[in-house]
């Protein structure tokens, strides 16, 4: 199992021909407690870098882009109950969506586990 | 310990609740139920005799049950509002350095004048030939906004700051439908260092909102917005001095770059209070600015008054402004254009039913008339000159993220200083509750980490600057000498601890329900 990440914080973990994209420990720390959190809406196309949701916090509200181009195939939606979720586990159950990748190649653009640790000692 | 004010500061004197009181009251700091929770709906303050009897017309309508309306006395009433006049902070209670809100004192001749029944007792469908004072004023009022700002016209009507952008932005996207480019020019480039309401305002209107990076030194940079522009470009909301509290310095030529790409500088005039006298928008390339009379004119706000945010348009934009406003009639005197067909250019609409906040318009009068041009000068000038002695007097200790610079009326600081400490900017901004003072804005700009942005407006004297900079001297070296406790579990003396804030956003609760009533015991 692979996991990419962001320099805007998303990570991606590969499964198939698809990913589950949400945002990194770092992230949810830096954002403290997250109140509210906006998905797309399954099917939706999204680009590279597009807006694919939305998360509030008690400090700012942030965009998540798409780490990747793909369809929207699942979203999480039990982040819209409990948003919680996003800060207790934001690698497992604080999952956002589930993206089918149209271009396995970007992949190769994003970080490694280690490259991004590196990159958040490097800017913390 | 004593410091130099003679106020304890040594670690550990933190306030304990050891001794709590059995009222929940903190010596003579009370606390205030709510209205509905004080009345009872048995008694009322007034006395009224019982109504005879009568037949009611409303067809099956009328109200069935009692409304519920708590019944109090005239003492009780005015207790439950002072005591929650007493719990508000505000400018008259202290130094209130919120950073980009321009809290400046609110002079009593102000309120004074805006008392006079000409101004506080006219209405807005009274004939015009009974309020031409007050039409005067308005007109005089914008004619000085116009003059401070060098622009064309004015839009006095919009209810403060997000409505007059809107305003603005209206009048940009009218002048481009006029062009005929309505349909393609769609895009606002907006930096990420901006106020949220201006990606907010594009929006609302349909516009594309597109970020333009802010540089390490805070700034926006020519190279970065040219790399944006096109024909689908309709225009830049820019914030100068930026909320990082530093003037724009290419401002011109970004101006420049925008007219040349046939699109609109929308100027957000938060902080125009650094800049009054000094230099004016129109000059910088400015099309469209809102002012603030809640913030630079010193009409008061947060709680204390309603806000007013007249637009100022330039040239090219001046024919699209709103309706209604006043213009000198033909018999000397002054007219209300309300309508669209009435106007002689191509207003796009009308923002408020009526024409604004009038009171308003009389303390910005009285504010502008009281300073004069030399003493509005001289207010910007000392409000700049007061966050530079913040700023010289905390940057030892606190950190700034554009390097040790001047600033302009508002000073950033960053959490840098707080690093290895445990100790966040919210729980420095509670730490300061416990100290007596309104925390700075925090976190915004989001573009800097843990930001902490003072502004201290002209209104502060060297001696409060002086015992603001102690205090936060104090709490710095607290912070940096281990305290963690002194700022984690802050505030320690205020009527209610640290609040949920999570929980209030995740849950809400909005209406207040009645108390299930109690079971009257049987007989």
């Amino acid at each position: 199992m692979t996991t990419r990440y962001t320099k805007d914080h998303e990570y991606i973990r590969i499964e198939g021909d698809a990913g589950i994209v949400g945002i990194s420990d770092y992230a949810q720390s830096q954002l403290g407690d997250v109140v509210f959190v906006e998905l797309p809406s399954v099917g939706k196309s999204l680009s590279k870098g597009d807006e694919a949701a939305v998360v509030e916090s008690v400090k700012a509200a942030s965009e998540v882009y798409a780490p990747v181009s793909g369809e929207v195939v699942e979203v999480n939606s039990d982040l819209e109950a409990s948003p919680g979720t996003v800060n207790e586990d934001p690698a497992g159950r604080g999952w956002f969506m589930k993206i089918r990748l149209t271009n396995q190649s970007e992949l190769d653009g994003l970080m490694t586990e280690e490259q991004y640790q590196e990159f958040v000692k490097s800017i913390s | 310990m004593l410091n130099r004010q003679g106020r304890p500061s040594s670690a550990g004197e933190a306030g304990t609740n050891a001794h709590p009181t059995f009222t929940g009251n903190k010596a003579l700091a009370q606390i205030e139920p709510l209205l509905f929770e004080i009345g009872r709906h048995d008694t009322t303050g007034v006395d009224f005799d019982e109504p005879e009897e009568f037949q009611p017309r409303l067809g099956g309508l009328e109200r069935k049950e009692p409304i519920g309306l708590p019944g109090l006395s005239e003492p009780e009433t005015m207790r439950h509002y002072v005591r929650l006049s007493q719990q508000n902070y505000g400018i008259d209670t202290g130094l209130f350095p919120l950073g980009s809100c321009t809290m400046k004192h609110n002079a009593r001749l102000n309120e004074r004048m805006a008392r006079l029944p000409g101004f506080s007792d006219v209405h807005p469908l009274q004939p015009v030939s009974t309020v031409q004072g007050a039409l005067e004023l308005m007109n005089e009022l914008g004619r000085y906004l116009v003059t401070l700002t060098n622009m064309t016209a004015v839009a006095l009507s919009p209810k403060a700051g997000a409505h007059g952008e809107l305003c603005g932005m209206m009048a940009i996207k009218a002048a481009i439908e006029a062009k005929g480019e309505g349909a393609t020019r769609n895009v606002v480039l907006v930096p990420d260092s901006a106020h949220g309401t201006n990606p907010a305002t594009a929006a609302l209107i349909g516009f594309k909102v597109k970020a333009v990076p802010a540089r390490e030194d805070g700034s926006v940079h020519v190279e970065d917005v040219k790399k944006l522009l096109g024909p689908d470009v309709a225009a830049i909301m820019l914030t100068n001095p930026n909320t990082c509290g530093l003037f724009e310095p290419q401002v011109a030529e970004i101006a420049k770059a925008i007219h040349d790409a046939g699109a609109y500088f929308y100027c957000d005039g938060a902080n125009f209070n650094a800049i009054v006298g000094k230099a004016k928008p129109g000059d910088l390339g400015v099309d469209a600015m809102h002012i603030n009379l809640h913030k630079t004119f010193s009409t008061p706000h947060g709680g204390g008054g309603p806000g007013s945010g007249p637009v100022v348009l330039s040239a090219r934009l001046a024919p699209f402004a709103p309706v209604p406003f006043v213009r000198a009639g033909k018999d000397g005197g002054f007219e209300l254009v309300e309508q669209e067909s009435d106007a002689a250019e191509k207003p796009f609409g009308r923002m408020t039913a009526f024409h604004g906040q009038m009171g308003m318009y009389v303390r910005a009068m009285s504010y502008m008339l009281s300073h004069g041009a030399d003493g509005m000068k001289q207010a910007s000038e000392d409000a700049v000159l007061n966050a530079n002695y913040i700023r010289a007097g905390l940057s030892d200790l606190l950190s700034l993220p554009f390097g040790n610079k001047p600033c302009m009326h508002e000073v950033l600081f960053d959490d840098a200083w707080l690093k290895d400490t445990g100790v966040t900017t919210l729980d420095v901004a509670k730490a300061m509750i416990d100290e007596g003072y309104h925390p700075m804005t925090m976190y915004f700009p989001l573009v800097v980490h843990g930001a902490m942005l003072i502004e201290p407006t002209e209104s502060e004297s060297k001696s409060s600057l002086d015992l603001f900079i102690a205090t936060l001297r104090d709490l710095a070296m607290s912070a940096k000498n281990g305290d963690k406790e002194r700022f984690t579990g802050a505030p320690y003396h205020a009527p209610r601890r640290r609040l949920d804030e999570t929980r209030a956003a995740r849950s809400p609760i909005l209406k207040w329900t009645p108390p299930e009533p109690v079971a009257e015991a049987a007989e």
